[in-house]
């Protein structure tokens, strides 16, 4: 069912379902569904720890049709992105997806995506929120079109240490010759799909782009061909534990989108979010550069970066001071996680300038809840290295066989 | 690269030649380019017909008399023909009414008392705005002291008024002109008359909000000390273009007719210089735009250079022109019923009521030219009998309304549309038709073909409350700077606004000397 079947006012019109939910809902065992970006989408399977496991052991799948996806096409596709985005699109190849952020004027960040360069003058942008219009007035001047082609693709994330092997089950010849971030194009029983080597796990994995009306049939084959090497439908609160073990950040909960913030300094900078690496000043002038040239030469305020908390009580939205005493707040705990693959607790967090240093020690105050009982702890922790989950396998070409 | 210039202006109309010979004198090096053989934009005066000459900019009224002097353009030429022109509010039945303070009785008893009153207190609550149009627009949401003094001095103006009018001042100034003139006066040919000020060139009817802001503006501007009134230079508009082409030639700038820039040369996120259409470049790294935001942004400069949300003002600055212009060349002087003589050496103004004015301006809305158009109207032979043959006389009209993009297209509509125009006039002025030798129409678009305005604004940007001041044209750009280093805008669209001022070139030329060079 799509929006334009629907008779309904927009206001009554119910989730949209993906071309997945069939086989999703028979697969959940506690119907437990959460709204995606205008979808009804699986939170958890069986349970989290099982999907996760099957990640980082396994495999994991998980339905990304959701995230929403632009065709960019024209003579200037090029040059419009590389106005659009921080990064410079010119050194993105045909056949490559490069992970990026773009910003509003003041340098503040969008929104965070994959841009898939398809073709000379095509691309795709995946992003996490709707921004057609912010699309379009960045159009101006351009010779390009922009087209949300979300409901036209259905995608499904393949990741884990034994995707590879089930992936050339399926019949995607040569998949283990895709470096990181490489495109190919392959058939399944006749059926063409589309292979990128990106996932939002920080493992080995694939992302697999096809019609939506083959997405029952791909499902189908896949399942069958992972079915000895531990294959298992994932939902969003698995994929949330491993992308925090692999350092991505999640849009509504790391960051704002800065279009939607409604109170002053909600908004982040790529400089405050440690994507320094992701801005090229030197590539011309693109959207939000002078704001990030100006921050640059003032030092940012705050910057997000990994914790290491001690004991084993995830921080959940932990408020970070400089001493055990709780007398001088200087940032608050975004993301949090027991990492079971690191045995670590982490956490992602927005700390003050000058406290963001690596090393810098600060202490977390974590509630607990403790059979209806709150307690508060305050612990220390260390300002360290991200990611924290970065296994060699994710990059090895050709992957092992597994 | 070794620059060619300091300073390049484009475009060589009233506000570029301001800036370029404010900037001249102080010793810059100055270029000022113009795409079209003569100088002065629709601030110029041109030949419509043979040996007939007309002004698109036909009264000179706004321009600040310091300006003039500073500039030293009675040395250069400049003349008056006419100055305190009289204004007359036509008639269909040839019941005339003149603007004078002393004449208005002939319009009712009520309003004879009224007006005088009501004109010195408008005239006073204007006079609060004006130290505001001759300064740079403060920045808001600053914490430099230049911005928090200038935002003070501007609360004092309206303080010092006093309570009274400090007080009638801000219930009026959101206010739209039908309201205030339905509150003061009875007389329909009176308050159309004056709604008609209030709302020239924009596109803006009389019952619109912020009609009032506009007609102070132009009030403020209009009766500031030693200004002329209504005026009209020898040899029409052009006779000041001229006069200040020469001031700007004498301070050592040079002008370049005849030559379009094609683009704003950019290297670094600094301006470098121009790309002319022949293909050259010159370098300055200085380049001040008189053309209109959407031409200097999107054409000249290039969105690559700018940031989106940036782009998205300059493509959302309103500026859908409405206002056509109409020259004919009369082989007699038109016999308008029942109008003396000094009426005709003066303004005519044809907006019988506030009513019809509306009408006028609720054409546009539907992509239509008004059938009963509103008119202002001279006769500028009658002051200067150079610009017409002997015994010959030219009539200039301003249009209400017609908009830029006619529904109907205008390559089909212009015939027709210019024989309703002389319908109308010969109604007012019978026999006018059979003198006609020679017909001018220009259209918005016409306007826009000729002087490059994006939209064939007369402002350039529709002046209004979201379009004014520090938000004048886009925020971002409201201090003649832009985000790109060294390019500045001094054209109508910048601060105060559109109309023959030269204010926007002067402090302009202020912020280049402050910033730059």
């Amino acid at each position: 069912m799509s929006v334009k079947e629907t008779e309904l006012p927009h206001f009554k019109q119910p989730l949209l379902r993906t071309p997945f939910h069939n086989r999703a809902r028979e697969l959940s065992q506690h119907d437990s569904f959460v709204a995606w970006a205008g979808y009804t989408t699986v939170d958890v399977f069986t349970t989290p720890e099982q999907e996760y496991f099957a990640v980082r052991n396994a495999t994991g799948v998980f339905d990304l049709t959701p995230m929403v996806k632009y065709r960019i096409k024209g003579p200037a596709a090029g040059r419009y992105l590389n106005h659009l985005v921080t990064r410079d699109v010119a050194k993105l190849k045909v056949n490559r997806v490069m992970y990026t952020v773009w910003c509003n004027d003041n340098g503040h960040i969008l929104d965070d995506g994959t841009l898939f360069r398809l073709g000379e003058d095509e691309y795709w942008l995946c992003s996490a929120e709707r921004q057609i219009d912010w699309l379009l007035d960045a159009a101006i001047g351009y010779d390009v079109t922009v087209e949300e082609v979300t409901e036209q693709v259905a995608a499904l994330a393949v990741q884990g240490p034994t995707s590879c092997w089930i992936l050339k089950q399926l019949g995607l010849a040569g998949i283990e010759q895709l470096k990181p971030f490489d495109i190919g194009r392959f058939a399944v029983e006749g059926v063409e799909v589309m292979a990128s080597r990106t996932g939002f796990t920080g493992d080995l994995g694939y992302e697999i782009w096809m019609p939506p009306d083959k997405a029952e049939f791909i499902w189908d084959r896949l399942m069958e061909a992972g079915r000895l090497r531990g294959i298992r439908a994932i939902g969003s609160q698995a994929l949330n534990a491993v992308r925090i073990e692999a350092g991505f950040l999640m849009p509504h909960y790391d960051f704002v989108s800065a279009e939607s913030t409604v109170r002053l300094g909600r908004d982040r900078s790529p400089l405050e979010l440690g994507l320094d690496w992701l801005v090229d000043f030197k590539k011309g002038h693109f959207n939000g550069r002078r704001a990030l040239v100006a921050e640059q030469a003032r030092g940012v305020a705050r910057r997000l970066v990994g914790l290491d908390v001690a004991g084993n009580k995830p921080a959940h939205s932990a408020l970070l001071y400089t001493e055990e005493s709780g007398r001088q707040e200087i940032g608050f705990v975004t993301s949090a996680l027991w990492s079971p693959t690191c045995k670590r607790n982490i956490a992602l967090a927005i700390v003050n300038a000058p406290h963001f240093a690596l090393g810098s020690k600060v202490w977390a105050e974590i509630y607990l809840n403790r059979e209806l009982v709150w307690e508060r702890r305050m612990v220390q922790a260390e300002v360290v290295e991200k990611p924290f989950f970065a296994p060699e396998r994710r990059r090895v070409t050709p992957p092992a066989d597994r | 690269m070794q620059a060619h210039f300091d300073v390049i202006i484009i475009g060589a109309g009233h506000n570029g030649l301001v800036c370029g010979a404010l900037l001249a004198k102080r010793g810059k090096r100055v270029l000022i380019v113009e795409g079209s053989a003569a100088t002065g934009g629709a601030a110029g005066t041109h030949e419509f017909a043979p040996g007939f000459r007309a002004s698109t900019a036909h009264l000179l009224h706004l321009m600040p008399r310091a300006l003039i002097t500073a500039l030293g353009l009675e040395q250069q030429g400049l003349r008056f023909a006419a100055t305190r022109m009289p204004t007359t509010a036509l008639s269909a039945e040839g019941n005339h009414l003149s603007l004078a303070a002393d004449a208005v009785a002939a319009a009712s008893p009520a309003d004879a008392a009224a007006y005088p009153a009501f004109t010195a207190r408008f005239t006073r609550l204007a006079g609060a705005l004006r130290p505001m149009l001759g300064a740079p627009p403060p920045r808001l949401g600053t914490d430099a002291w230049s911005d928090r003094i200038a935002l003070l001095k501007l609360g004092w103006q309206v303080r010092r008024l006093g309570r009274r009018d400090m007080r009638e001042l801000l219930r009026i100034i959101g206010m739209n002109a039908y309201d205030l003139l339905e509150d003061n006066f009875s007389s329909p040919l009176l308050k159309g008359a004056l709604a008609f000020d209030a709302t020239l060139g924009a596109n803006l009817g009389p019952r619109a909000p912020g009609t009032v802001l506009t007609w102070l503006m132009r009030q403020a501007l209009e009766s500031a000390d030693g200004n002329t009134g209504l005026a009209q230079p020898v040899g029409g508009m052009g006779g000041l273009t001229d006069a200040l082409t020469r001031a700007a030639t004498a301070a050592g700038a040079e002008v370049r007719t005849g030559t379009r820039v094609e683009r704003v040369l950019v290297a670094d996120d600094r301006v470098t210089g121009v790309v002319l259409g022949s293909g050259e470049s010159l370098l300055a790294p200085v380049v001040v735009s008189n053309a209109d935001p959407k031409t200097t942004f999107l054409d000249l400069l290039g969105p690559e250079h700018l940031d989106t949300g940036f782009v998205r003002k300059v493509d959302h600055c309103r500026a859908r022109g409405v206002t056509a212009k109409l020259h004919l060349a009369l082989d007699r002087l038109p016999a308008f019923l029942n109008l003396s003589q000094s009426a005709l050496k003066g303004r005519l103004l044809f907006s019988p009521s506030m009513a019809y004015l509306e009408r006028a301006f609720d054409a546009p809305k539907y992509g239509e030219h008004s059938a009963e158009p509103a008119l202002e109207i001279t006769v500028p032979t009658m002051n200067d009998p150079t610009l017409a043959p002997s015994g010959q006389h030219v009539l200039s009209a301003v249009i209400e309304c017609a908009p830029r993009d006619l529904r109907a297209g205008w390559d089909g509509s212009k015939d027709a549309y210019q024989a309703l125009l002389l319908d109308r006039l010969e109604a007012l002025a019978p026999g006018l038709k059979e003198s006609v030798r020679a017909v001018e129409l220009l259209t918005p678009l016409d306007l826009e073909r000729r002087y490059g305005n994006r939209g064939g604004h007369w402002h350039h940007a529709e002046l209004a409350f979201d379009q004014f001041l520090f938000v004048r044209p886009v925020p971002g750009a409201a201090q003649y700077a832009t985000p790109v280093q060294g390019l500045f805008l001094c054209g109508a669209a910048s601060h105060p606004g559109g109309g023959v001022v030269g204010e926007n070139g002067r402090l302009a030329a202020q912020a280049v000397l402050a910033k730059a060079v």
